[in-house]
């Protein structure tokens, strides 16, 4: 495992807002590898998300980048494209905001992705309110991709969504991760959701760390007491 | 069948915006008398052909001065909502989007602003700037910021926590492209009701402040000033103050009903 690529150290980071809400976090994300994150609402998954990103405040500790900033795929499809915007620009604004791309190629770029995802090039056309939820979280996900970021949070990205469309959007995310060497840090509580999806999983507890492992062995030998009981209640 | 009828309100009040328009581009160009023209013999002439609205106490065609007093009373009332909207949706798109101590100062400044009704605050700049149009234009633009920033800084304090400024953030787009090209194109809709129904209380406010005698200065025909100046004569010649007061109620209805219209 230590001999891939490292795309993000987490090293011994704190959080506080009116009491402590991180405690002592380290992990590692490497190279076309997709962590899972499990832990009840409130556990401390948003701040952390939030302090990967840059976003957070009063946080300590290191978190060390390999590669470009990370993108994020939101939970909430219906929030999570500007509404006013149609999706043709929505996914354009990352190139421009990049800068330097002539206009005709980013337009390129733009249909490009969204064949990528699987939509039709007509929806770049379209306004947010006029596509599905699934349609609408393919789009998000062509916005994580489209300034060639490799490293993305996706939080809760398929509990918004119904169950046949929930299966179609995990098997997008798998085949886009082979296909782009993608990393994930992806957020669920969903066991089901990671066990389909996450080569290693972290159980995270009232801010803390609980468990570490592969698949195989947090699903088939859970350490934690915290752990078991998740998996029981799954059962 | 709410919709409907807030469609209905919208087109009814563009409809009646649009007359409004036309009579005071009409005015502009053309009016069937000199809207300063004093003309003895018609004194007091109550509505004819000859006069269609009728005379004042100096024979000016009422009809002329309305066209005139419209535009006056519209333009005023124009860069009125213009000036003041403008600077209330930027104080409150920097308030709203920031936050911190500039939204605490700016806001204090806000709440002692509205604590007076803006046409207080209006007549007490005017005082001090003295009477004419140009100040009566700055006196009510500065008092309709506040109201203008207090409604955008909430839209703002809204939409920046939506998981699309969120993303436009992690795509590196600078505090000023978030805020007016993501941002306020949302707050929009809010945004143009309050100046339909900021243009009201312009209408109104110049109206008030031209009766008073502090607006618009004579011969110049404003709405206010016509019925201030009309208020005399009120029941020997009720048509000298009759038709601008309709003028300014309908200009009123349409502007409110485009507004409700525009309300989400």
């Amino acid at each position: 495992m230590s001999d891939r690529k490292k795309i993000l150290e987490v090293r011994g980071v704190n959080a506080y807002y009116e009491k402590q809400v991180l405690y002592d976090i380290n992990f590692t994300i490497y190279e076309n590898e997709i962590l899972g994150l499990v832990g009840e609402s409130g556990c401390g998954k948003t701040t952390l998300s939030k302090a990967i990103l840059g976003l957070g405040e009063h946080t300590q500790g290191e978190i060390i980048h390999h590669t470009s900033r990370p993108q994020m795929i939101f939970q909430d499809p219906y929030a999570s494209l500007n509404p006013v915007k149609k999706i043709g620009w929505i996914l354009e604004e990352p190139l421009k905001l990049k800068g330097g791309i002539p206009k005709t190629q980013r337009r390129e770029a733009v249909m490009d992705i969204l064949k990528k995802v699987g939509l039709d090039e007509k929806i770049a056309s379209r306004l947010p309110r006029e596509l599905s939820g699934g349609q609408r979280q393919r789009v998000s996900i062509a916005t994580a991709l489209i300034n060639g970021s490799r490293f993305i949070i996706a939080d809760e990205p398929v509990s918004a969504l119904d169950v046949t469309v929930q299966a179609q959007i995990m098997e997008l995310l798998l085949k886009l991760a082979d296909e782009f060497q993608l990393s994930y840090l992806f957020i669920s509580h969903d066991l089901n959701v990671i066990y389909q999806m996450c080569d290693r999983l972290i159980v995270m507890k009232e801010g803390r760390i609980v468990e570490e492992g592969s698949i195989a062995q947090v699903f088939n030998k859970p350490q934690n007491p915290y752990t078991k009981q998740l998996l029981e209640l799954e059962n | 069948m709410k919709k409907d009828r807030r469609n209905l309100n919208f087109i009814l009040g563009c409809v009646i915006c649009a007359v409004m328009l036309l009579l005071v581009i009409l005015g502009f160009f053309y009016t069937p008398y000199g809207p300063d023209a004093m003309n003895g013999p018609d004194k007091f002439a109550a509505p004819s052909l000859r006069h269609l609205m009728g005379a004042d106490q100096f024979g000016r065609d009422i009809f002329s001065r309305v066209l005139k007093g419209l535009g006056t009373t519209g333009w005023i009332s124009l860069v009125t909502v213009a000036i003041g909207g403008l600077t209330g949706t930027l104080v409150g798109a920097l308030t709203g989007y920031y936050g911190g101590i500039l939204d605490e100062i700016l806001m204090r400044i806000n709440d002692i602003l509205t604590a007076f009704p803006s046409f207080l605050l209006a007549l007490v700049f005017i005082s001090v700037l003295g009477p004419g149009k140009g100040n009566l234009i700055m006196a009510l633009s500065i008092a309709f910021i506040p109201s203008f920033a207090r409604v955008v800084r909430g839209e703002f304090l809204l939409y920046r926590e939506r998981d699309y400024v969120k993303s436009a953030k992690l795509w590196g787009a600078s505090g000023i492209r978030i805020m007016f090209i993501h941002i306020l194109p949302n707050a929009l809709p809010v945004i143009l009701s309050s100046a339909a129904i900021g243009f009201n209380n312009a209408v109104l406010a110049e109206a008030s402040l031209s009766y008073l005698g502090i607006g618009v200065q004579p011969p110049d025909a404003s709405l206010g000033r016509m019925i201030s100046e009309a208020s005399a004569y009120l029941f020997s010649a009720p048509w000298c103050a009759v038709f601008p007061g309709v003028m300014i109620i309908l200009l009123i209805l349409g502007f409110g009903m485009i507004s409700d219209g525009l309300k989400r």
